[in-house]
């Protein structure tokens, strides 16, 4: 198409080719085709003709503002600087409590929870899966008791705290908004997430409990109670990170976070509840890989795709509906065991694209957790690299510097684009819930996984210190241990509760809870009494599982 | 020839399988007879269906930190049942301090994050053909 401001960088453009086509004979390039780490391809060069397509006030628009595809808030990190929220939990709540007030001690601005494998499916430290894992990944919680503990001394009116899990997170919510309330903080000034994201758990992190219908409803039950009494709250964070970390590509996690927050948005509308009402409380979470535009333009395209989604699909008015508010993880997945020392390079510019890309929360990876939890030494490190980036890097002083780059811009359009095909399968399969039921989005991660694991082991992916540059390993670095202690303490704190409280009245409320299940009632007004009765986590789960049933893995692979 | 049949296992409630579907998918192509055990496996059921299945290997995937418990539980069991020359492998998050005492405890070998697929093929052919 003839275009008088192209044509002539269009002439231009031909005649540098050629003078790139005779260099080329004689230097080849280093390979014959670069692509993303998602395998987007990469031009050798990128101009104003690959951006000829992009309308300023329409796709980029004012930070503030639709589409928000330059940030959130106007003013962005010359305001307030993004929240830097180590995820963080390990033995007992004790131990946990230890280092959330050493986290806070050292600058840390919010809290982030990390319960153990048998909290994030729903069952208690003496259930049989537990054994060996109570405390391990994370910090053991099985009643109000562990949580009035690891809250022990921190004011819930003063920080946010995130807490990182699932198909129980309406128990733990309960949990924690009973803690705040004997500290005498109303529900009004409670701040913070519950990532409370069910359907990604079928495909991405599988810690789940009941099946993905059920799942749903669960949810929206939170976010129209959360509505109504716990308004700073953020009922769910719909969440890519894990999808990420499971073996997709960037563009996969983008659709397919985009799509579960079009499913849970299309359950609440079903449940009567008005868009503009709970909208402006969804929020995000989302894996800063080591590709570093890629993952620069995955932010900016998530922001703007998620704005366009809510104000054409769904016709929310309300600005605070529109916008994508999200927190960032850098990749768990991208640290390698061999030369961890290695790993503080990768996290420093995984959360420079993170910070590039807009983020309102940011958690950095030690560079020991390829093999362990962190050890205090390798947390501190993680969150000084934020504290570098925030403070002496200077990037944090104007808003989205990299707009208008001929290549960012492109690579945000393709981003958009290929999430856009996804979302558009996944409708035509009647949508997320019916797609998960299919297996779709499970096939198409192990099919990235398996791809990406041929690409390192052909040498086409070059990981340092792995697949190349690779060396005898000599020290070992020194790692966090957690022995079997918590396990024992567990085990002697749930006795003492269950011996403590009215088992009697915890029985009644198990019933109201498993009559709410059964029939419409939200489910977290019996939730919040039972805990409040000391009913540990594994019975109101199972209470829930008596009504709903439980899922199974299918165990495809 | 008889296929080389291998169980690949997920014990405990760590839902991070993609290690253990990666080597399980790798392994079929590769031409074994592979039966996957799915998620939330205690070292009871892991050693049943290794029973049932007749497999001639095992390999665990742990991320979660239970290794010293879930990898003696297991060879504990297989010698109970009779099954004490099936092959055991595993793979995980595992620290290297760990690995002496998982080897004494009879698993032959364990491979650490970053190894290629490749490395496990050629253990398999040099230990059960």
């Amino acid at each position: 198409m003839a275009d008088p401001k192209l044509d002539p960088i269009r002439t231009e453009t031909g005649r540098w080719q050629a003078a790139v086509d005779r260099s080329l004979a004689r230097h080849p390039e280093r390979r014959a085709q670069f692509a993303s780490l998602s395998d987007i391809p990469v031009q050798r060069l990128y101009t104003p003709d690959d951006v000829a397509r992009l309308d300023y006030l329409r796709d980029l628009g004012y930070p503030g503002e639709y589409p928000f595809t330059r940030g959130v808030q106007s003013t962005m990190y010359r305001g307030r600087l993004w929240t830097m929220r180590q995820f963080s939990g390990f033995g007992t709540a004790e131990e946990t409590n230890r280092r959330y007030k050493y986290l806070l001690q050292q600058g840390q601005t919010g809290l982030s929870v990390a319960f153990h494998f048998p909290t994030l499916n729903g069952v208690n430290s003496d259930h049989r899966l537990s054994r060996g894992e109570v405390g391990k990944c994370g910090v053991a919680i099985d009643s109000l008791r562990d949580m009035e503990v690891l809250f022990d001394g921190i004011p819930l009116d003063k920080v946010t705290t995130s807490m990182t899990v699932n198909h129980p997170g309406p128990v733990l919510l309960a949990m924690y908004l009973t803690v705040a309330q004997k500290q005498g903080v109303s529900w009004d000034r409670v701040g913070g997430t519950v990532q409370n994201d069910p359907l990604k758990e079928f495909f991405a992190q599988k810690s789940y409990i009941w099946p993905p219908k059920e799942s749903v409803r669960l949810l929206v039950d939170t976010m129209e109670f959360c509505a109504r009494h716990v308004p700073k709250w953020h009922p769910v964070s719909i969440s890519g990170y894990h999808i990420r970390e499971a073996g997709s590509t960037a563009q996969q996690e983008l659709a397919f976070t985009l799509a579960d927050g079009i499913a849970y948005v299309e359950a609440a509308v079903a449940r009567g509840l008005d868009v503009d009402h709970f909208a402006p409380h969804l929020s995000f979470f989302f894996d800063a890989h080591m590709d570093f535009f890629e993952e620069i333009a995955k932010f900016r395209a998530a922001r703007r795709l998620w704005a366009r989604i809510m104000k054409e699909r769904f016709g929310a008015k309300d600005p605070r509906s529109l916008w994508m508010r999200f927190h960032t993880q850098t990749a768990g997945v991208s640290l390698t065991a061999q030369q961890p020392l290695n790993n503080i390079v990768r996290t420093a510019f995984e959360a420079l694209s993170a910070v590039l890309g807009g983020t309102q929360s940011l958690h950095t990876n030690s560079f020991d957790e390829a093999e362990a939890l962190p050890t205090e030494e390798a947390v501190t490190v993680a969150l000084r690299t934020q504290q570098i980036i925030a403070h002496e890097t200077g990037v944090a002083n104007t808003v989205d510097p990299l707009a208008g780059s001929y290549f960012v811009e492109a690579l945000t359009d393709q981003m958009e684009k290929a999430a856009q095909e996804y979302i558009r399968k996944i409708d035509e399969l009647g949508g997320m819930v019916a797609a998960v039921e299919a297996g779709y989005p499970q096939n198409e991660i192990i099919r990235a996984s398996m791809d990406f694991q041929k690409a390192v082991e052909s040498g086409d992916k070059v990981i340092v210190g792995v697949n190349q540059f690779a060396m005898e390993e000599g020290s070992t670095i020194p790692l966090l241990r957690i022995d079997d202690s918590a396990e024992k303490a567990q085990l002697a704190r749930i006795a003492e509760t269950k011996k403590n409280r009215d088992n009697a009245a915890v029985e009644q409320c198990l019933g109201r809870v498993r009559d709410a299940a059964r029939g419409g009632e939200n489910l977290m007004y019996p939730i919040v009494e039972a805990v409040k009765e000391y009913a540990l986590l594994g019975e109101v789960c199972g209470a829930i599982v008596d009504v709903f049933g439980a899922y199974q893995d299918p165990a495809v692979f | 020839m008889k296929k080389v049949r291998v169980l690949i296992a997920k014990p405990g409630l760590d839902g991070h399988d993609r290690g253990a579907k990666v080597v399980a998918k790798h392994l079929q192509e590769s031409g074994y007879e592979v039966v996957y055990t799915g998620l939330h496996q205690s070292p009871e059921q892991i050693v049943a269906a290794a029973l049932q299945e007749a497999v001639d290997v095992i390999g665990i995937s742990i991320l979660s930190g239970s290794h010293n418990f879930v990898f003696p539980a297991v060879m504990d069991l297989l010698r109970e049942k009779g099954l004490g020359d099936v092959l055991v492998f595993g793979g995980g998050t595992i620290p290297e301090d760990d690995i002496p005492g998982l080897l004494a405890a009879g698993v032959k070998v364990l491979f650490r994050p970053g190894t290629p697929l490749q490395e496990i093929t050629s253990f398999l052919q040099a230990n059960v053909g």
